[in-house]
């Protein structure tokens, strides 16, 4: 990624990523069924969704909420153009909140007790992780200096070793942020839910494949985000990447959802010992 | 442009006919009279304050000795009659406690008055630069367009209350005191009078409170009086430290400030603390909350262009001063305990008034710290906070008041589905959410210049409140973005009716959104042109916080949220219509279902509130605790530092 020219990286995201996190998606997809016992679906599946969803009737119960939907998605998408682009860190966040609130929007306008609740859920996670997501951005210009991505991105050696703290609270709110059991309080990807589909329950057709888009480029800005941790070491990256993805799968499986109250909470004090002690010491030092 | 004599003018007509306006509105009892002198005089006002503010950008600093003599003397009277009042009024209430700190305050005073008579140097005693130009706009364009829309709203107030007793001409008289008080207080160069006008201010609010006249309103009257007298008394004991240690050419601003640290900061820190009582940080905060029982243009006055104002204004100006310092650090923390704090509790409450409270404190908090850090670059984002927050609060108190009137409730749950009965109002109200949160509008880009800000100066300090931050964006994010929800949720629509709004009202609601939106738009211009050239002579340098290309971004961001609403219409009719799914049978309307044993019920959807964690009493104590022990530690430091 040195020195490549924003706009050609902007663009390169939004081509690319939904490739990227479609394949992740499906092997995480088969991955979760083998550990389940499962044969599980082929690895183009979550593409096949979408393509079906693209395809079905609208219906809504009311036409505002694929609006907001959209919205949802043309944000997340200028987010991570932003990320990729090598922009400034803490306006690829705001602009990654900005996105959020349209989706918790578009939960609510339909006055669903169901997609209700999974907005206000939505909410407290977002409170939950933003602290987080903030104390990671600030851990990362200690190291590099600038708010840049682009210069982070270039880093030789590996800001991880200065930023474990940050690194481990990061990786704990990652969970909330791929909506992976015990922390997938507003909407899930499994049958068991309490709330039937959460924020999502009265998205359909066009609409759930926008919201299933999105996901899938959040996906990839969240992985983005863990390379910065490991400067221009692409490789060690990746191999990173692999086994946190691994790692989130295992613990999605064999971990049930934990009330709200516990996850904002541990969230927030995760953020604060690991998280804030780091950049603290760090400025210290 | 101006010359100085004809600027000067300027500045004393500002001062001057508000406080002749107010005297007129006094006297005047017909409705179609006080409107017109109402609707002229705040158009004047607003006219006189853009002048200043656009004549600002071309002049230096300008000084000015007003050449008659006595005017010292009648300040020092004036001081004294407003403390004769406090007086009387207290006794009269029993409220001992303010009638003490007022006579405390009082042989405080004579004490100052009785060495300036051995010793005063000649200052000049008005001055005006871009900060007092960008505080005139606020003060005059904002708070002449909340005195307008008090017009209608007043009206309505009476209707709707016949029980209390309709003082209207009194209330439209103390509010353009208020505005003359205000003015005073950002054009006053000599302390003393800074002081004269400040306890204006203090007065005019508690008069204003206590409007209703309701004994809620008269009880948190004198709990606001009590709390800005507490603070306001230790400027005299500033001004005591001036004349005793440092000499009487102090007693000006300008002198005071480019004194350094080494000379003025005790007596910075002392009008600091003062500054913390107006702006309600805790652990003052509570005379802010209660002031909420006032009708509310009275409200948005308070919270957006005057009072809380003059707080964050006059630490602003002494901002150089604690760069670096310990006492800086203190006030710095102070703010960000509060922002931290009040951002929590705004969580747990329902009452649209009382969120819109906390809301203000918190950033107030956030201003406070950026002051207390005291580098250019905090304070860069502190006067942009001080623009967008005047804006945007005003616009959301103004068109809650609004709301209120027509459902008669200010309760956010109440407002559920409020966007198919009111569309216009509420989508000023997301207008003003938004500009209070989220990405492109002028809140967020003051919080993200303050992070910036904060990361490097005084470390590790500077890093505490990045943290502070870090956790305060989210809970923010969390009681605005619920809010949202609540008025765009329709179950059932309602039907659209907005006719009933006086039309005052409504033109100054497009009035206010039209300049959230504006001055978004318009920052880097208000950044170039007015506040880093003010930097410049404070600082000597400012470095760029916000890159030109992050602007660039910025204004993508802010030109796509302001075209989406257009596609809105192809999606609304894009859909077939299903009824929600509330996992029964659905019945008549499609908010009521059958459920079992053929029972008929009735979805009701509320918000969440997480009273356990977020409750108001608990935090309140908490912070209220901390808040106490950082203010007695601010004051120890002065104490022993002074004594030094």
């Amino acid at each position: 990624m040195n020195s490549m020219d924003p706009f050609i990286a902007a663009a390169l995201f939004i081509i690319l990523a939904p490739v990227v996190g479609i394949l992740i998606t499906g092997l995480d997809r088969i991955l979760t069924a083998r550990m389940q016992g499962r044969v599980g679906p082929p690895v183009l599946q979550p593409w096949y969704d979408i393509r079906k969803l693209f395809q079905k009737k609208q219906v809504a119960v009311w036409g505002a909420q694929s609006f907001f939907i959209f919205c949802y998605l043309i944000f997340i998408i200028f987010t991570g153009a932003l990320f990729f682009g090598g922009g400034d860190i803490l306006l690829v966040i705001f602009a990654f909140t900005l996105g959020h609130v349209f989706l918790v929007l578009g939960a609510y306008v339909s006055y669903s007790p169901y997609a209700h609740i999974g907005a206000e859920r939505e909410l407290i996670q977002l409170m939950a992780v933003e602290p987080m997501i903030i104390i990671a951005a600030i851990g990362l210009y200690q190291v590099n200096g600038s708010f840049l991505i682009g210069d982070m991105a270039n880093h030789p050696g590996l800001p991880i070793l200065l930023l474990p703290g940050v690194f481990l609270g990061f990786i704990y709110i990652l969970t909330f942020k791929l909506r992976k059991s015990p922390f997938d309080l507003a909407t899930s990807h499994h049958a068991h839910q309490e709330l039937v589909k959460g924020s999502t329950t009265e998205f359909s057709g066009r609409t759930l494949a926008m919201v299933e888009l999105a996901h899938i480029y959040e996906l990839v800005v969240m992985l983005g985000f863990i390379w910065l941790f490991f400067g221009d070491n692409l490789w060690l990256c990746i191999c990173a990447i692999i086994i946190i993805m691994v790692l989130e799968i295992l613990v999605d499986n064999c971990t049930s959802r934990v009330r709200w109250q516990d996850a904002m909470t541990s969230a927030w004090f995760v953020t604060l010992v690991a998280g804030a002690g780091n950049i603290f010491a760090l400025s210290i030092m | 442009m101006l010359s100085n004599d004809t600027y000067m003018e300027l500045l004393i007509f500002l001062i001057l006919f508000p406080l002749l306006m107010a005297g007129l509105l006094t006297l005047i009892q017909g409705e179609n009279f006080r409107r017109a002198a109402v609707i002229s005089g705040a158009v004047l006002v607003g006219i006189a304050s853009l002048i200043t503010l656009a004549d600002s950008i071309t002049t230096q600093a300008v000084y000015y000795s007003v050449p008659v003599d006595m005017i010292g003397i009648l300040i020092f009277i004036g001081d004294i009659l407003i403390s004769g009042y406090i007086i009387s009024v207290s006794l009269k209430a029993r409220q001992y406690l303010v009638f003490g700190i007022t006579i405390l305050q009082l042989i405080l005073l004579c004490a100052v008055e009785y060495l300036a008579l051995a010793d005063h140097a000649h200052i000049p005693e008005l001055f005006s630069d871009q900060l007092s130009g960008i505080m005139a706009a606020i003060i005059g364009v904002i708070g002449g367009l909340i005195c307008v829309y008090a017009l209608g709203y007043m009206r309505e107030y009476h209707a709707e209350h016949p029980d209390r007793p309709d003082k209207r001409p009194r209330f439209f008289g103390i509010m353009f005191l208020f505005l003359s008080a205000m003015f005073g207080v950002v054009f006053s160069n000599n302390l003393l009078w800074l002081f004269f006008f400040w306890e204006i201010t203090t007065l005019c609010s508690f008069l204003l409170i206590r409007y209703p006249e309701t004994d809620e309103a008269v009880k948190n009257a004198f709990r606001a009086l009590l709390f800005n007298l507490v603070g306001g008394a230790c400027i005299p004991v500033a001004f005591l430290v001036i004349f005793l240690g440092q000499g009487s050419q102090y007693i000006g601003l300008h002198e005071l400030v480019t004194a350094g640290p080494g000379i003025a900061l005790i007596p910075a820190g002392l009008i600091a603390v003062a500054g913390l009582a107006k702006s309600a940080q805790f652990p003052f905060s509570s005379w802010l909350v209660g002031a909420m029982v006032a009708p509310t243009p009275v409200s948005a006055l308070l919270h957006s262009s005057t009072m809380v104002k003059a707080g964050v204004y006059i630490i602003a100006r002494f901002a150089p001063v604690f760069e670096g310092q310990i006492v800086g650090i203190l006030i710095a923390l102070i703010g960000g305990i509060t922002f931290l704090a009040a951002s929590a509790i705004a969580i747990s409450q329902s009452n649209a008034k009382k969120v819109l409270a906390y809301s203000t404190i918190a950033n107030l908090g956030l201003i406070v710290a950026c002051c207390g850090v005291g580098t250019a670059e905090a304070l860069w984002a502190a006067i942009l906070l001080i623009v967008f927050h005047a804006i945007a609060k005003s616009l959301l108190f103004l068109s809650v008041g609004t709301v209120e009137h027509q459902i008669h409730s200010r309760d956010i749950e109440d407002m559920t589905g409020l966007v198919t009965k009111m569309p216009r109002i509420t989508m000023m109200i997301l207008i003003g959410i938004a500009g209070m949160f989220l990405a492109p509008f002028g809140m967020l880009i003051s919080k993200w210049a303050s992070l910036h800000a904060f990361v490097e100066s005084v470390p590790p300090y500077g890093i505490l409140l990045v943290i502070i931050i870090a956790y305060g964006s989210g809970i923010t994010a969390f009681f605005w973005a619920k809010w949202m929800g609540k008025l765009i949720a329709v179950g059932e629509p309602q039907t659209k009716d907005e006719s009933h709004i006086p039309r005052s009202e409504k033109n100054i609601l497009y009035i206010l959104s039209a300049l959230t939106i504006g001055v978004c738009f318009g920052f880097p211009i208000i950044s170039w042109y007015l506040i880093e050239p003010w930097l410049l002579t404070m600082y000597q340098s400012v470095t760029d916080l916000i890159s030109l290309s992050n602007i660039e971004i910025m204004f993508m961001m802010l030109f796509l949220v302001l075209i989406m609403p257009f596609s809105l219409a192809r999606f609304t009719h894009s859909a077939r219509r299903v009824p929600r799914y509330l996992c029964g049978i659905p019945e008549g309307g499609s908010t009521a279902f059958m459920g079992s044993c053929g029972i008929n019920r009735e979805i009701a959807l509320s918000n969440y509130y997480l009273d356990r964690i977020f409750g108001e009493e608990r935090l309140s104590r908490i912070s209220v605790g901390m808040g106490i022990f950082l203010i007695v530690l601010l004051l120890n430091i002065l104490i022993i530092g002074g004594g030094l």
